[in-house]
């Protein structure tokens, strides 16, 4: 009885369509979330994160539209993140068939939203996406804006414990070093914030090889995010549980088609 | 039919959803006429438990689940689903315990873990005369909590360990229950759904 790491495919989303370079050559429209939620849901996915990166009220509601259809197909958890910025933002999303959110920009502008959220409708709805770099403040570690262009004036691990306090179920930690890069985790960070924090983190940013997955877990994340890697066939979800199990990380088998 | 119950436990969709993949008629409904006689309650959950309760009560769910058990009609509870048909519960409770439906007698508790919630896919230990987990003994479960129950009720329990053991699920004649979501089990939650409702 151990509970597995959990492998979590991210898919952006903007106007109802993948967007950021996905390269699959079994999907009729490569371009299609469902189709694609569905792909990695067959193929062992044991979460799915959708992040929402429309810029457009109208972009938002195809969202709403795609968790739906999404929920209706595809029976394991559904994290979506981006644009929400209100209690009811987060109404409407677990109505169409999400199961958690995450929220980063609009908890940095409003902390107390971390808590109005958390009090509706329980902690476990509720991811903290921290998008972090490293840099000279009290950690080393500090919070970014704008993709990582832009300071927040934020440490990363004061802010982290800040948001555990005020009841986030989750932390989504997002190296903005590593991310695109492919080299690895950012495995310091994860240290970092692993031990300032009682709630699942979720490494994200930087994932290559499959090596970097069981380091991200030896550092102490409880679950592994990626995008790009499984977007353009690096890794196929298969192939990093097998490599986890292999150096016995608990992992859930995947299901036998 | 099956119905769903709907107090206000956020959402219903994939469980709607998931439980009509087993082939009968799904309703999401509060009125407690069709909850009362549907072939098969689900009586879902997210959030605390006395906030749960508080739903439940606004719909007079602890009658509806008492009724149907006393008419032996089948009736599921999932999460906090499970949580609440048992006496009490120390979630946000910093004096006496929240009460519970009162289907089992036992205290749902925080888990003595290091990492919480217990979120995640997890193995089950079961009895081998169950009927949920028929077929599906060996596969993993989505579990989303903090509390649990700890202490044996029911004929057979399935067991699960974060940070300590706790009970994944029950059965006990026409009251079943499973701490993990089914609805969000993949391919093994549908075959528990399928399981429950072919034994309706």
């Amino acid at each position: 009885m151990t509970l597995s790491v959990r492998i979590i495919p991210c898919l952006d989303v903007t106007d109802g369509r993948v967007v950021k370079g996905v390269n699959f050559t079994d999907l009729v429209d490569a371009g299609d979330p469902v189709e694609m939620a569905a792909l990695y849901n067959t193929e062992g996915a044991d979460e799915l994160t959708f992040l929402d990166i429309s810029a457009s009220v109208a972009g938002r509601e195809t969202t709403l539209d795609v968790v739906r259809r999404t929920a209706e197909q595809v029976f394991i958890p559904l994290t979506v993140g981006g644009g929400i910025r209100s209690v009811e933002d987060v109404d409407r999303l677990l109505r169409a068939g999400a199961d958690k959110v995450s929220i980063n920009t609009s908890a940095l502008a409003r902390p107390q939203l971390i808590a109005e959220i958390a009090d509706r409708f329980g902690s476990q709805v509720l991811v903290l996406s921290v998008d972090a770099r490293r840099a000279r403040t009290d950690s080393g570690f500090e919070v970014t804006t704008h993709g990582g262009r832009q300071s927040a004036g934020v440490d990363a691990l004061a802010w982290v414990e800040q948001a555990c306090a005020l009841g986030v179920g989750e932390i989504l930690l997002n190296s903005m070093d590593a991310d695109g890069t492919r080299a690895g985790y950012d495995i310091g960070m994860i240290t970092a914030v692993r031990a300032v924090s009682k709630v699942p983190l979720i490494a994200s940013g930087g994932a290559g090889s499959l090596e970097d997955f069981s380091a991200a877990l030896d550092a102490g994340a409880d679950a592994l995010l990626a995008a790009s890697v499984f977007h353009f066939g690096v890794h196929r979800i298969g192939d990093v549980k097998s490599y986890l199990g292999k150096h016995n990380y608990p992992v859930r088998a995947v299901a036998v088609r | 039919m099956i119905a769903i119950l709907d107090y206000g436990s956020g959402n219903l969709r994939s469980a709607e959803r998931a439980f009509a993949t087993a082939g009968k008629e799904v309703v999401v409904t509060s009125d407690r006429t069709v909850a009362v006689e549907a072939e098969g309650l689900v009586v879902p959950g997210v959030g605390a438990f006395a906030a749960c309760m508080n739903g439940l009560n606004g719909v007079d769910g602890a009658a509806i689940v008492r009724e149907r058990l006393a008419k032996e009609r089948p009736t599921l509870g999932i999460c906090i689903g499970m949580q609440i048909m048992f006496s009490h519960g120390t979630e946000h409770s910093d004096t006496a315990p929240h009460p519970g439906v009162g289907v089992w007698d036992g205290t749902v508790s925080q888990l003595a873990a290091p990492i919480l919630p217990h979120m995640g896919w997890n193995t089950v230990e079961v009895d081998s005369d169950s009927t949920l987990f028929k077929g599906i003994e060996a596969e993993s479960f989505y579990f989303v909590h903090s509390y649990a129950a700890k202490s044996a009720v029911g004929k057979m329990q399935a067991w699960s360990t974060h940070g300590e053991r706790f009970l994944a699920a029950v059965e006990d004649g026409y009251m079943s229950a499973t701490q993990f979501h089914p609805e969000k089990s993949g391919a093994a939650g549908l075959a528990l759904i399928k399981n429950w409702v072919g034994s309706l």
